[in-house]
């Protein structure tokens, strides 16, 4: 066990360097240069420029601005070009934005897919299995800014509350109520979006782990011994199937920080996918460079973590 | 004849007792499998159109122009009539209706429509293209070869070349012709001249070089996890931001982001098929390997790629709009849906056709591919079949 430990971390610790030096290479040999974003703007003189390159390093060799780089960032000194601040700190400030997001949207996925999938498989190729399959097929295929689209105009049109942004501008005078209402209708439907994805795919990974329990010798047995259906299902077929999906729990880590791009763009959400792509728009290195890191090493991290879960409750497996 | 090989890999498998053939089988299943039946008819159905819409709105004079502006015909809704009096000849539309409607900049949503639909095609099919054969080499590769060792010299020579490729690029003038050609000469060495090599007496010191380090099979796996630790769409966001844009840079991005899985098919096929009577029947033959992994043990392991490719046509659609929408592709005048999608939403609630339309045309193209390649799964797999029917 602690052999398996260690030798996966060291692994790890590899493929993260891989990984950082990947990025950098990808994002500084790509074409054009920080100092020529805004070629039009009249401050941007050749002076200015030269000053920029030299005060960001740019005019020494890649070899030492990825030393500089990384070890700015282990101390924690990297600062934005875009306006000088921490972007450690900036990250956290997103990061607590997009928290509720990534909490709402993992409880909505993690409850609804359950009762769905267990249910298609106890009632196998009957109409809620088959209606339930072309759902999660049809929530699979939805584009998601199309799908945020009907959302929001049924919303608004059905039920008349503002719903993108955070919270509405000018409420914090009115009743706690009515500010924590508001924040409910504003966090919803980009959750709901979160989750469709996860709640089909989800769904139908718990049905086919039900139907692969479903077909065992055991379950025929407790059939057989005349137990009630309900017992057969949810004590003896679910319990076993339930078993890959603890190993899950490790590969949402992720997601913590890769809110989705698109969503938060049309929510107008000031999470992390609006910053990160606002930061590739502005080509501001050090942000793309810190979220990648930090997503590498949250996926690793995940890997890591359901490893060790599948150790511990997979008696099967003993390394 | 290589043929029978293949042939006779497959009589390993359980014959059918109808004694049908397996393309038989293949078409008895697709017509039980309603769902998939479905998502094929679409396929072909978008195939078509893709393809006459490129030949009906490219050229010189079009059949339907998707760039022609009309003022004066801003916003109309679907199977509106143009206002022949305000229209010069050349501007009425060919069918005399405006079938979807017409845009912000009274262009024809329909021709528009036609013209993306190639767009979305070709993106699907070549980056899953270029995914799958990445895939396929790698994976097969690491399948196939994966026990060999790496020795110390082959790593220092592709060290020297690859440096010297950088350099190149980088145009750093005396330095790159001496590396490239190390590194080749180097390559040449350790393939072709492997005896020669082998046979040379080496100073003790540079023994170094012929010592074996992780094995291909480590070395591509590694290589694997590396690319699956990258938040995919921010990487494909990332270099499509900083490449020019262009359609083209799209389809590489994305095929290049997206081979990972196929990798890990085709080695797992691979290992268990090396294994195999046929395999060992080619090699006693003495064909040469690439003849042994392209004839023989690729047309086997070919199903799982299959399936993942027809999901992953459909995800690539998707991720392109999601771009298109963002912003980034394809520049302006050239329609693509996302971006139709994306110019419409500003007047979501007075023309709703400019979001619905296209939104739908992906919908239903994505879900065809994700029905067609699920029921292909149930049907490609012997066991999962049994268990359905």
């Amino acid at each position: 066990m602690l052999s398996f430990i260690g030798r996966s971390v060291i692994q790890k610790v590899v493929t993260l360097f891989f990984v950082s030096v990947i990025s950098f290479l990808v994002i500084h040999l790509a074409p054009g240069e920080p100092s020529q974003v805004d070629p039009l703007n009249p401050k941007f003189t050749p002076e200015m420029v030269e000053r920029f390159r030299k005060e960001f390093h740019l005019d020494a060799p890649l070899h030492v601005q990825y030393y500089l780089f990384y070890s700015d960032l282990f101390t924690g000194k990297t600062v934005s070009w875009k306006d000088n601040r921490s972007v450690l700190g900036k990250i956290w400030e997103r990061f607590l934005n997009s928290l509720p997001l990534f909490i709402v949207g993992t409880l909505l996925t993690w409850t609804l897919s359950f009762p769905v999938g267990i249910r298609s498989a106890i009632f196998r190729g009957g109409i809620y299995d088959r209606s339930a399959t072309f759902f999660s097929y049809l929530l699979i295929s939805i584009p998601g800014f199309f799908f945020a689209y009907i959302l929001i105009i049924f919303v608004v049109t059905r039920f008349h509350v503002p719903v993108i942004g955070m919270e509405t501008f000018g409420l914090s005078v009115s009743s706690w109520v009515h500010v924590a209402m508001d924040r409910v209708w504003h966090l919803l439907i980009p959750s709901v979006l979160g989750a469709t994805g996860g709640i089909a795919v989800l769904s139908r990974y718990v049905r086919s782990q039900m139907l692969e329990v479903e077909g065992q010798d055991y379950i025929r047995t407790a059939r057989a011994k005349g137990l009630p259906p309900e017992q057969v299902h949810y004590r003896h077929a679910l319990r076993n199937a339930l078993l890959p999906f603890v190993t899950m729990f490790g590969l949402i880590l992720p997601g913590l920080i890769g809110g989705s791009v698109i969503i938060e763009s049309i929510f107008s959400w000031p999470g992390i996918g609006r910053m990160a792509y606002e930061a590739i728009l502005a080509r501001d290195y050090p942000v793309i460079l810190t979220i990648n890191f930090i997503s590498a090493v949250l996926v690793l991290a995940g890997t890591f973590v359901s490893d060790i879960l599948y150790l511990i409750v997979d008696p099967r497996i003993r390394l | 004849m290589p043929g029978e090989f293949i042939e006779e890999g497959k009589a390993a498998l359980p014959a059918d007792e109808t004694g049908r053939t397996r393309v038989q089988e293949f078409w008895r299943l697709l017509g039980r499998n309603r769902m998939a039946l479905a998502g094929l008819v679409i396929f072909i159905a978008f195939f078509l159109v893709a393809l006459s819409g490129l030949f009906l709105t490219s050229g010189k004079k079009p059949l339907f122009d998707p760039a022609l502006v009309r003022l004066q015909e801003k916003l109309r809704p679907p199977l509106a009539r143009p206002n022949l009096e305000t229209l010069a000849p050349g501007q009425v539309p060919a069918l005399g209706v405006y079938l979807f409607g017409t845009d912000d900049l009274g262009r024809d949503v329909f021709a528009r429509m036609l013209q993306g639909a190639w767009v979305s095609l070709t993106v699907g099919f070549v980056a899953v293209g270029i995914s799958v054969i990445v895939g396929i080499c790698l994976g097969g590769i690491a399948g196939y070869y994966g026990q060999s060792r790496i020795r110390a010299d082959h790593v220092l020579f592709l060290i020297v070349l690859h440096a010297g490729i950088v350099l190149l690029l980088l145009w750093v003038r005396p330095l790159w012709a001496a590396l490239v050609a190390g590194g080749l000469w180097g390559s040449v060495l350790g393939s072709w001249w492997r005896k020669v090599w082998k046979g040379l007496e080496l100073p003790p010191r540079l023994n170094v070089l012929r010592k074996e380090t992780l094995s291909v099979d480590t070395l591509i796996m590694r290589l694997v996890d590396i690319m699956l630790c990258f938040p995919s769409f921010f990487l494909i966001l990332t270099v499509v931001a900083l490449l020019p844009a262009s359609i083209y840079n799209i389809m590489i991005v994305i095929g290049l982001t997206s081979w990972m899985g196929t990798t890990r098919f085709v080695r797992a096929e691979f290992l268990s098929l090396r294994e195999q009577d046929f395999v060992t029947a080619a090699k006693a033959l003495g064909l040469n390997d690439l003849r042994i992994i392209f004839r023989h043990m690729v047309p086997n392991a070919i199903a799982p790629v299959l399936v993942s490719a027809t999901i992953g046509i459909a995800s690539a659609i998707l991720t392109e709009a999601g771009l298109s929408f963002l912003g980034f592709g394809v520049p302006p005048p050239h329609a693509t849906w996302g971006n139709i999608l994306s110019d419409g939403k500003r007047f979501i609630f007075d023309a709703p056709w400019l979001t619905f339309i296209p939104g739908i045309a992906i919908l239903v193209v994505v879900l065809s591919f994700n029905l067609f390649g699920e029921g292909l799964r149930d049907i490609l797999n012997p066991k999962l079949r049994e268990r359905h029917w």
